[in-house]
């Protein structure tokens, strides 16, 4: 017997079945539930602008926001090292969270403990489940590091991670010598990206200080002067070997500052590893004598970048995220004017490739209104992409926007960034708004494209507006993140996003008569 | 099968031998080797539902994933709010596969992250006036709700915000049923004492609050079935079949009247004991109705338990049962005639949640795959009383395994097939061991009842013998190490 003589159909199928469609209507009489005419009534109501209006007006409900929490982004910070494993202090349930939502994203393993705090924890505090802890995961899974984040728990409770980790080494748990970075991540101040600057700041402070190294920057390694390049808060494995390419054809000495891409792009080879590469922790102190630093995410990376040119007074070029054309014609030059080398002739040449992609494409991309949703940096890239391309953004919700940089307000910037082009003109930037926001935007001024992490899919049904993947997370589709969105390369993969996303949409929507062979 | 009792209890306790002393002496109480004596008497010794090591990479959640990622959260029609900092009502959005009928936002909530996003100041300040404003603003949002619950995130119980009592005031205003529960994370030791929580708010709040229309003598309600991937659906048309009214869905595609009427029934029918024991134990006590456990998981399991719920009928439903039994039998036995010989004697080790590493043994079975390992991650003594029967002499019992337990018995058993969750899926992709995501059922489903099987003996063959596994050669190097010792 054949699967399809045995009728095998699963919940994409089977529930529309006549019985089952019985049974749907059966069931209501036991759930009292609103009439079909209430239930229209409110469904035309939420799209209207009366309940736009109103949506816009709340000031205390959060609905559908496009953020996590603080030790989330401290866990992927400091899978970007080598041999270290997570460790987060509080209650178990935030580490399987973080667990969760990391391997959905990018469907790989993501090893991380914590000190399992209950009750008796709350009372007396965290220390003898971080000391137990320590012994424990050192012992299991042997770290060469262990970087400790907090939960909320911890945070209220005022646990104090220094003299705990102090103890344990009094105790023998771990030796003097024994690398235990540390920061703070109280999960109701700022999002994700807060928590992966405190935790890459945590690191590189903590091993630069011990090391006892004196920086001098520009003195660099003992095979030439080098540059620090940090891509922060990065949900492509991609990007970082976009920029080992760029870097390569620069031919310049660099660290990466926290690479993860080899923690969540590792082989299927029979054995389980635990550490995939990521920053040697001995190259973290010989940073401090770079020649200089190139930050990725301006915004996210804030404190990091702080300390990096305080400490280690280093020259810093932050940018956000280098997406388009000029988006990577400014991470160029940035590397160019850093290290003092030319933009290499093979960058220039892939450049044009990808314009000329760009030209071939521009028709069915020009005037197209777009929503954008995402981190501050991710957005900044966003908007120069698509005003070089002709694309208008129309509605961008940042709800993790509340951040600046030297002073410059992310909003002011992507405001600045807008107000530069005429495709521009009509967008409006919404910070610490959410995607419930959103969807009234969507109803309301209907756009032709959202972009934006999966978690945007409800409101861009709800609007009947296709909807392009970028972002964190994505857990709906697969291997989204092995193609860098950075870069050169990482504009095609944009552009072809997009524009093939444009195409379907014309050949599902086609009148029987422009269902065409050539587009 | 030529499971070993003496060799797996000297295999648990060299991958024992890792642990310092202090976490070893523990971890040694969370296994047993399934014995004849510990069967036959029915006695369990592993310890469990205590406190998890500090520092091990436990599989287990929090109070609060409890309660409102597997209890509250599916209740379709009542908005629960998240309320604390962002990231709990962020993490268990959406990703229980909760199925429930309604518009997303107009009448069914279920697939949405609401949260107060406690920011520093409500730490310092309290957040309980802002939590009376959420509440005004949710009726605002969403006109046709029909309760809130208020789902306690870690720091609402170390802050001593006032929950119950902005409830109870917010309940009056808005003449709505409002429901705190005090599920902060750090109560308890897993997701456990979270379902207790949320049985006893339900108990305390909801449960008999309305009246049906008309009773009948075949009331029943389905309990501790969360639909995912439609399984509470395709339960519920056997029983349906069978003759039965099912008058309230616990909790999956449930709302909020079906928790208020569910004291009329006439047996309260339950999947997951463990999730929801406490609320069929109350039931009977407080209303007289008897319950019972079933497991509609694998023909066999499933034929047992539709006779065991018709027995407690009269005739009518018995000889409908019967009926019912002898029109799908034929489908089951072509599903098991195809499915079985690609399956047979291939083992299986299961660490799951709580009902599951007990109840789907017998699919398993049903294809001729053997359990060589089960556990849970938040189990209670009776689950382990209750498994041990089911289980071949030899088969290991463990405990909120760590992850570093389950990939030492992977690689030092010969398993042929791995069922646990998705923090543990990837890293048995990396080992190139067969893996079934089973608290999502990966994204496929429903297992549950007739229709369920189906699914579910395709799935088990598709991961099995994919000829993706034949890519890496851990396999293989897995057996030939197996077979040389």
């Amino acid at each position: 017997m054949s699967k399809d003589e045995l009728n095998i159909k699963d919940n994409t199928s089977l529930f529309k079945e006549e019985r089952y469609v019985q049974q749907r209507e059966n069931k209501k009489q036991f759930e009292a539930p609103c009439s079909e005419q209430e239930t229209a009534e409110a469904l035309a109501y939420s799209k209207s602008a009366e309940y736009m209006e109103k949506n816009f007006n709340r000031q205390n409900v959060v609905i559908n926001p496009h953020k996590a929490c603080q030790p989330l982004g401290s866990v992927m910070a400091a899978l970007g090292f080598e041999k270290t494993l997570p460790f987060v202090h509080g209650s178990q349930g935030c580490n399987a969270y973080f667990r969760s939502h990391l391997s959905r994203h990018f469907k790989e393993p993501t090893p991380s403990v914590s000190t399992s705090m209950t009750e008796d924890a709350a009372v007396f505090g965290g220390m003898n489940n971080l000391i137990d802890g320590l012994e424990n995961s050192v012992a299991l899974y042997k770290p060469e590091m262990v970087a400790i984040c907090t939960t909320c728990m911890a945070e209220v409770i005022g646990d104090d991670l220094n003299s705990f980790i102090g103890n344990a080494r009094i105790k023998g748990v771990i030796s003097e010598e024994y690398p235990v970075a540390y920061c703070n991540t109280p999960s109701f101040v700022g999002s994700h990206i807060t928590g992966y600057d405190a935790m890459i700041k945590g690191i590189i402070s903590y091993l630069y200080t011990r090391s006892g190294i004196e920086s001098k920057p520009g003195s660099g390694a003992e095979s030439g002067e080098k540059l620090n390049v940090l891509l922060g808060f990065e949900p492509y494995t991609g990007n970082f070997a976009e920029m080992r390419k760029i870097l390569g054809a620069f031919d310049t000495q660099y660290t990466l500052l926290g690479d993860h891409s080899g923690n969540y792009d590792s082989p299927a080879t029979g054995e389980y590893e635990y550490y995939y590469g990521g920053t040697k922790l001995e190259d973290v102190p010989q940073a401090a004598n770079a020649l200089g630093t190139l930050s990725l995410q301006k915004y996210t990376l804030k404190k990091t970048q702080e300390y990096i040119s305080g400490t280690w007074n280093q020259q810093i070029t932050a940018l956000s995220t280098p997406l388009g054309i000029k988006g990577t014609d400014k991470l160029l030059e940035a590397v160019s004017e850093l290290t003092g080398l030319p933009v290499p002739a093979s960058l220039s040449e892939e450049r044009g490739r990808v314009v000329d992609a760009l030209m071939d494409s521009h028709p069915y991309l020009h005037g197209k209104r777009v929503a954008l949703v995402g981190d501050p940096d991710l957005l900044i890239g966003l908007i120069g992409f698509c005003l070089e391309t002709g694309m208008e953004p129309v509605h961008i919700i940042c709800s993790n926007g509340d951040v600046d940089y030297n002073e410059v307000k992310f909003k002011d910037e992507a405001e600045a960034l807008l107000a530069s082009s005429p495709y521009g003109s009509e967008a409006a930037v919404h910070v610490g708004k959410d995607l419930w926001h959103m969807r009234s935007l969507l109803l309301n001024d209907s756009v032709d494209l959202a972009i934006g992490s999966s978690h945007l899919k409800f409101a861009a049904k709800d609007a009947e507006v296709p909807l392009v993947r970028i972002g964190f997370p994505i857990f709906d589709r697969h291997h989204m993140h092995r193609y860098p969105i950075i870069g050169y390369q990482g504009t095609l993969n944009l552009l072809s996003l997009i524009v093939n996303t444009i195409l379907q949409q014309l050949d599902d929507n086609n009148s029987g008569f422009n269902f065409e062979l050539v587009r | 099968m030529g499971l070993n009792i003496e060799e797996n209890q000297k295999l648990i306790d060299d991958i024992l031998e890792a642990y310092p002393k202090k976490a070893r002496k523990d971890r040694e109480k969370h296994f047993q080797v399934a014995s004849e004596k510990a069967i036959d008497c029915g006695t369990c010794a592993v310890k469990s539902n205590i406190k998890s090591r500090p520092g091990v990479m436990t599989p287990r959640g929090c109070a609060y994933a409890g309660s409102k990622g597997v209890v509250w959260g599916p209740i379709k029609d009542m908005v629960h709010i998240s309320h604390g900092p962002v990231g709990c009502g962020q993490y268990s959005w959406g990703s229980r596969r909760n199925f429930a009928n309604g518009t997303l936002g107009i009448d069914n909530f279920t697939a949405m992250q609401i949260t107060s996003d406690f920011q520093e100041t409500d730490i310092v300040f309290g957040g309980d006036k802002k939590l009376a404003v959420i509440m005004r603003e949710i009726t605002e949002m969403f006109p046709l709700a029909k309760g809130i619950s208020v789902q306690s995130e870690c720091p609402v119980g170390l802050i001593g915000d006032d929950i119950e009592a902005v409830s109870k005031k917010m309940s009056k205003e808005l003449d709505m049923p409002i429901v705190p529960v005090r599920c902060e994370g750090f109560r308890g030791v897993s997701q456990s004492l979270g379902h207790h929580i949320a049985n006893d708010a339900i108990r305390d709040f909801v449960m008999g609050r309305a009246e049906l229309a008309e009773t009948g003598p075949y009331d029943v309600n389905i309990i501790g079935d969360y639909n995912i991937g439609g399984d509470a659906w395709a339960s519920r048309i056997l029983l349906e079949e069978m003759g039965l009214r099912v008058i309230a869905q616990w909790s999956g595609d449930g709302s909020l009247n079906e928790l208020e009427v569910a004291h009329k029934a006439k047996l309260n029918l339950i999947h997951c004991h463990r999730s929801m024991n406490y609320m069929v134990d109350h039931m009977e006590k407080a209303y007289g109705i008897p319950w019972l456990e079933y497991n509609f998981f694998g023909p066999t399991k499933t034929y047992e338990s539709l006779r065991a719920i018709a027995a407690l009928f009269d005739a009518t439903i018995q000889e409908n049962c019967e009926q019912m039994i002898a029109k799908y039998k034929p489908v089951m036995d072509a599903v098991i005639n195809k499915y079985r010989p690609r399956l047979e004697n291939k083992t299986v080790m299961l660490m799951i949640g709580g009902l599951r590493s007990r109840h789907t043994i017998g699919a398993y079975e049903d294809l001729g795959m053997d359990i060589v390992a089960s556990g849970y991650e938040f189990a209670h003594k009776d689950d382990y009383e209750k498994m041990l029967p089911m289980l071949e002499e030899g088969t290991i019992v463990m405990d909120d395994p760590t992850a570093y337990e389950l990939e030492e018995l992977t690689k030092r058993m010969n398993i042929d097939l791995v069922g646990s969750g998705v923090k543990e899926k990837y890293v048995y992709h990396k080992m190139g061991v067969p893996f079934r995501q089973m608290h999502s059922w990966d994204y496929s489903g429903p297992y549950h009842g007739f229709d369920g099987f189906k699914v579910f003996a395709k799935d088990m063959d598709m991961t099995v013998n994919s000829p993706v596994w034949e890519l890496v050669s851990r396999k293989s190097k897995i057996q030939a190490e197996e077979a040389s010792i």
